[in-house]
C-alpha cells in the first residue's frame, strides 16, 4: 500500500505503564476509506493505543501518522484530522444537544453560521436533528451515542476513532450504531477505526486487527481472519492459546 | 474570529453555565465566608486588638480586618474546586474531549483556569456586597482596584489547583489535598491575624506564613480594597503563578502522561 494512501498508520509503537508493558512493538495501518475493528479482550491495550493517537499522552518509540500528518511533530494538524468518541460519556448532560454540539465546534475554533451548519448536517446524518433541543439528559444510551457521533463529525475529520462506542447499549442500539458508522465508511469515505471486544460487530469486509496483551496477533479482512470458522470462534482460540 | 477567542468564550460559557446550574455551589460559597464573618470574627473581635497597621489609617475592628483574607478564602476554595471538577472531568471524559481539541494544550488550560477565576471573582462581589449589607464599606476606588488583584489572585490559586489536579490520580485523595493543602494555607497566613501579631507568639510560624503565597494573595487583595498597591505582595504572587502555572503545564504535558489510565 503506498505511503500516501493511508488513513492511519502506527509504526512500531510500544508504550508501558511503570514496569507493565500495555503496547509491544505495534505496527499497523488503515487505507483510506476503510472499516477497521480493532478487536481485542479487556485489558488487551486497546485504550492504551487510543489514548496514544488522541495524544492524551505520547509514545516514547514509534511512529503515529493521521491521514499521512505526523502527530509527534505536527499534533495540531493532526488532531484536526481526527474525530473521537470515547468509551466514556463526555456529553453535559445538563446542556441540549445542540449546546453540546456547539462547544465542541467552539473548540475547534468554529462558531457562528458555519458552526450551525455543520452541526445540523451531521445532526442530519445521524438522524437526530429533531432531537437538537432536547437536555442530553432526556435521551437514552443509544441517542446519546448518536450524539457524541454527531459531534465528532463536525470538524470534518478524515478519521474517527471509537473506543468501545457501544458499551452499555441493547442489541438494537448496537445494531444501529454500527451500521451509522459502517455507512460513513462507505457513503462519506471516512477512515473508521472501531475498537471492541465483541465479534459481532465486525462485518466480513471489514480489516480487522487483533490486539492481546498488548500485541497484534492477526490482521486481514475479517473473513480472511476468520478462515472457515466463525469469528467467534477463531478470535476465542487465538485469544485462549495465548493465554495458556 | 479568532479561533483563540472563539475557543476561550466557550469554555468561559459552559463553565458560568455548569455554575448557574449547581446553585448549592454558589451558596455554599457565600455562606462559608459570612459564617467566619459574621460568626467568628464577632465573637473574636473582643479577644483580638489590632494596631494601625498599613493599609489601615484608623483603628478597625476584626471584621474589617478579615475581608480581604475571606476573599482569599473564597478564591483559594474555587481554585480547588474548579481543579476537583478537572479530577472529576477526567475521569468522566470530558477533560479529553477539551485535551484533544487542535489548540495548544497550554491555551486550552488557560482558558479552563480562567473560567474558574470568573467565577471566583463572581462570588467575591457578591460576598462584599453583602459585607457592605452588614456594614463593612470599602471605598469605592478600593471595589475597583480590586477588580485586578483579584485576577492575579485568582489566576494564582486557580493554577495551584491546576498543578495539584495533575497529580492526583482519583477523586478520594482529593479529600486529603483539602486538609492538606486549603486549611494549613488558609491558617498559616495573614487571612485571620496580622503576622505581627503571630510573630507575637511565635517566630516560626511568622516565618512560614512570610513565605506562604496565600498570605501575598490576601495582602495584595487587602491593599487593592483600600486603593492601593502593595508591590512586594504583588511580586511574590506573580512569581508564585508563574511557579504553579509551569508545574501545571508539566503535569499536563503529555509526553509524561500523567492523564495515564489503566490500558
Amino acid at each position: 500500500m503506498p505511503e500516501a494512501d493511508s488513513g492511519l498508520r502506527v509504526s512500531h509503537v510500544s508504550y508501558s505503564y511503570g514496569s507493565k508493558e500495555a503496547l509491544q512493538d505495534v505496527s499497523f495501518s488503515v487505507a483510506r476509506h476503510r472499516f477497521c475493528a480493532l478487536l481485542g479482550p479487556n485489558g488487551a491495550g486497546k485504550s492504551t493505543l487510543f489514548a496514544l493517537l488522541t495524544r492524551l499522552f505520547v509514545s516514547p518509540e514509534g511512529r503515529i501518522e493521521i491521514a499521512g500528518i505526523d502527530l509527534a511533530r505536527t499534533p495540531r494538524a493532526a488532531l484536526a484530522r481526527i474525530g473521537i468518541v470515547f468509551q466514556q460519556p463526555t456529553l453535559d448532560l445538563e446542556l441540549t444537544v445542540r449546546r453540546n454540539l456547539t462547544y465542541f465546534a467552539a473548540l475547534h475554533g468554529l462558531t457562528g453560521r458555519a458552526a450551525a451548519q455543520r452541526i445540523d448536517a451531521a445532526l442530519e446524518r445521524l438522524d437526530m436533528r429533531e432531537r437538537a433541543g432536547e437536555r442530553a439528559r432526556e435521551l437514552n444510551g443509544g441517542h446519546r451515542r448518536r450524539t457524541e457521533i454527531a459531534r465528532c463529525l463536525i470538524h470534518d475529520p478524515e478519521v474517527i476513532l471509537l473506543d468501545e462506542p457501544t458499551v452499555g447499549l441493547d442489541a438494537a442500539s448496537r445494531r444501529a450504531i454500527t451500521d451509522y458508522v459502517h455507512r460513513l465508511c462507505e457513503e462519506d469515505g471516512l477512515t473508521v477505526l472501531w475498537a471492541t471486544h465483541l465479534v459481532d460487530e465486525v462485518k466480513p469486509q471489514d480489516q480487522l486487527l487483533v490486539l492481546h496483551r498488548g500485541r497484534i496477533l492477526a490482521e486481514g479482512t475479517a473473513a480472511e481472519v476468520a478462515g472457515d470458522r466463525p469469528l467467534a470462534d477463531a478470535f476465542l482460540s487465538m485469544t485462549a492459546a495465548e493465554a495458556s | 474570529m479568532n479561533a483563540y477567542i472563539i475557543c476561550l468564550y466557550a469554555i468561559l460559557e459552559r463553565e458560568s453555565l455548569r455554575f448557574v446550574g449547581q446553585r448549592g455551589r454558589f451558596v455554599a460559597a457565600l455562606v462559608r465566608p459570612l459564617v467566619w464573618l459574621l460568626v467568628f470574627a464577632a465573637g473574636f473581635r473582643a479577644a483580638l486588638g489590632l494596631s494601625i497597621t498599613p493599609p489601615y489609617e484608623t483603628y478597625i475592628t476584626y471584621e474589617v480586618y478579615i475581608v480581604p483574607g475571606l476573599c482569599g478564602m473564597i478564591q483559594l476554595f474555587n481554585g480547588m474546586q474548579s481543579s476537583l471538577s478537572l479530577v472529576y472531568d477526567r475521569e468522566m471524559g470530558s477533560m479529553r474531549l477539551l485535551l484533544t481539541s487542535p489548540m495548544p494544550r497550554w491555551w486550552l488550560l488557560f482558558c479552563k483556569l480562567l473560567a474558574g477565576v470568573t467565577i471566583s471573582i463572581f462570588q467575591v462581589y457578591a460576598f462584599l456586597a453583602i459585607a457592605a449589607a452588614f456594614g463593612i464599606v470599602l471605598p469605592w476606588a478600593g471595589y475597583l482596584l480590586a477588580l485586578p488583584a483579584l485576577v492575579i489572585s485568582g489566576l494564582t490559586l486557580g493554577a495551584l489547583g491546576l498543578a495539584l489536579s495533575s497529580i492526583i490520580r482519583q477523586l478520594e485523595n482529593f479529600a486529603g489535598v483539602m486538609n492538606f493543602v486549603i486549611f494549613p494555607m488558609f491558617f498559616l497566613s495573614s487571612a485571620l491575624y496580622p503576622l505581627w501579631r503571630m510573630a507575637e507568639s511565635s517566630v516560626l510560624l511568622r516565618d512560614i506564613c512570610a513565605v506562604n503565597p496565600f498570605t501575598h494573595a490576601v495582602e495584595l487583595i487587602r491593599f487593592a480594597l483600600y486603593a492601593e498597591v502593595n508591590g512586594p505582595a504583588l511580586g511574590w504572587t506573580l512569581l508564585a503563578l508563574t511557579v504553579f502555572m509551569a508545574l501545571a503545564l508539566w503535569g499536563y504535558d503529555p509526553a509524561r502522561g500523567l492523564i495515564r489510565r489503566k490500558g
